[in-house]
């Protein structure tokens, strides 16, 4: 890279830092007039949560039939098969669940988010609506951003479940650990604050994805190949920043 | 008569009677002047067309007029306001005395026709869902698509979608309607109802009308006054038939549409023959 490419991106970086910072501003400016039209947040959950919600169940199951045989196979190895339960609820609900449901939903909602945004904005919709003297941040902006971060934490606990009732099938219907144990060692083991834990990361996913989603549509060049490009950065930052912030959020919750 | 010259012997109607008025814009993007001294008066219940080549800043000058844009040097102003110096809440506020059909219609494309119709009442208004049915039914007759009130835009051809445009932006019967490029792309059938429409919302309802376009001959059948654009400033200006007998080489040009005159068909190049038999570069 060159000396002079260099000063160039870092100004690039820190203006498109400063433009996400006025947009993060402006939009929880408009989220409490928002607030007073929950029909349109409604509909956004809907968007958001119920149309990812078959490939959250699918995702969920099959990970948790994953943890369920590498759970056993690992615990069978020291002769504690009976924690099994222990093992996959707490991989499901501190990491697993939050994490794998903020990945998914960058790549379904995100993604969906922003190309609708992105398509108002090239068709001219934002600034129709804006002539309409009706302003697109409350009107578009916030209520999707109000219903993802609503979205984000029910289908991790939708993950978690079915996830948790996925590990059950393999380690308890295959593999033949003890029904009775897989589920009381669990209980015995999982606690209020690993429960927290693994909602309050759900919580900072669903604020973070949904404000990118919803500020790459805004910004986006109102082009074909500027809604693409912003789709593709959507799932890009967005899944970078949810390993990141995940690793910074389970070193304060140890 | 030269442009200028027209401008100085134009009739001036009292100042409290424009609607709009823009005196002496300055505006640039990127360092690219797109106006440098624009002035133009919109009369109230007038049709006025802004006319001028692709590219010379005439939906920015809609921009502009709607608070969307601030010019960077001079003045607009609407009902007497200065656009400039108002609050965001006071330039909706204005907004909301204006209409503005857009080129491609600008529909909502998740809701229906009736809805993108209702879309502004629902917005601005508590009226009960009785009364919209009635005004959107009725916006709807008017611009001849009341059976067509519960599709969606995607099964709209252009011209239906710019006349549900039109029948929404008439829908808070506003004061002053703005319409940017609204013959484009128009089979002769929808052109000559989209012309009708815009004489009849002038005459029936009062409305003032700005018209940006470059379709000189449409223009001409409703216009009641012209400007046109050249260089980001007034080049002429008058009735159709006062622009028809300019004998400024710019708006015999336009009004002719010839490629030779002081409007370059050709963007900047070097010469053909050279390039042609020149290395492979560009």
């Amino acid at each position: 890279m060159s000396s002079r490419a260099r000063p160039s991106m870092i100004l690039e970086g820190l203006r498109k830092a400063g433009v996400t910072g006025i947009f993060l501003g402006r939009l929880l400016l408009a989220c409490g007039p928002a607030l007073a039209r929950p029909g349109l947040i409604v509909a956004q959950i809907f968007n958001a949560g119920g149309r990812s919600l078959i490939i959250i169940m699918l995702s969920g199951l099959f990970t948790g039939m994953v943890l369920g045989l590498q759970g056993y196979d690992l615990l069978h190895r020291f002769g504690s098969e009976e924690a099994l339960g222990t093992a996959a609820a707490l991989g499901l609900l501190k990491e697993l669940g939050p994490v794998l449901t903020a990945l998914l939903f960058a790549g379904r909602a995100g993604t969906a988010l922003t190309s609708e945004i992105g398509l108002m904005k090239a068709t001219d919709q934002l600034t129709a609506m804006e002539v309409m003297a009706v302003d697109p941040m409350r009107y578009v902006a916030a209520p999707r951003f109000i219903g993802g971060l609503i979205a984000m934490p029910l289908l991790a606990a939708v993950f978690n479940v079915i996830g948790l009732f996925g590990a059950q099938l393999v380690g308890v219907q295959l593999m033949g650990v003890d029904r009775g144990t897989f589920w009381s060692q669990m209980q015995g083991a999982v606690g209020m604050r690993d429960v927290t834990e693994g909602i309050v990361k759900s919580l900072v996913f669903g604020a973070v994805l949904s404000l990118i989603a919803v500020n790459e549509g805004y910004q986006a060049e109102p082009t074909a190949e500027g809604v693409g490009l912003a789709t593709t950065r959507t799932v890009v930052v967005s899944s970078v920043l949810t390993l990141l912030l995940d690793y910074v959020m389970t070193a304060v919750f140890l | 008569m030269s442009g200028a010259a027209f401008l100085q012997e134009a009739p001036c109607a009292p100042a409290d009677d424009a609607v709009v008025e823009v005196r002496d814009a300055h505006y640039a993007i990127d360092g690219r002047p797109i106006f440098a001294g624009l002035d133009i008066r919109v009369p109230r219940g007038l049709i006025t067309a802004v006319m001028g080549p692709s590219g010379t800043g005439k939906t920015t000058l809609l921009r502009l007029i709607t608070g969307q844009l601030f010019a960077d040097r001079g003045q607009v102003s609407v009902f007497g306001r200065d656009v400039g110096s108002l609050s965001s809440a006071e330039i909706y506020a204005v907004r909301k005395r204006m209409g503005m059909l857009f080129q491609n219609g600008a529909l909502l494309t998740d809701i229906d026709v009736f809805e993108n119709v209702a879309f502004p009442v629902r917005e601005h208004t508590n009226l009960p869902e009785s009364v919209i049915r009635k005004l959107v039914l009725t916006k709807l007759e008017a611009v001849g698509l009341r059976g067509a009130a519960r599709l969606m835009p995607a099964e709209l051809s252009g011209g239906m979608a710019r006349r549900v445009a039109l029948a929404r932006a008439i829908v808070m019967d506003p004061e002053v309607l703005l319409y940017d490029e609204p013959f484009v792309g128009l089979d002769p059938i929808s052109l000559g109802v989209i012309l009708r429409l815009i004489k009849q919302m002038n005459q029936a309802l009062g409305i003032t009308s700005i018209v940006v376009s470059h379709d000189v001959q449409e223009l001409a059948t409703i216009a009641d006054r012209s400007y046109l654009l050249s260089g980001g400033r007034v080049v002429a200006s008058g009735t159709p038939q006062e622009l028809a007998r300019s004998d400024s080489e710019t708006v015999h040009q336009f009004m002719t549409g010839s490629a030779e005159g002081p409007v370059r068909f050709h963007y900047p190049a070097p010469d053909y023959a050279s390039q042609l038999l020149g290395a492979e570069e560009g």
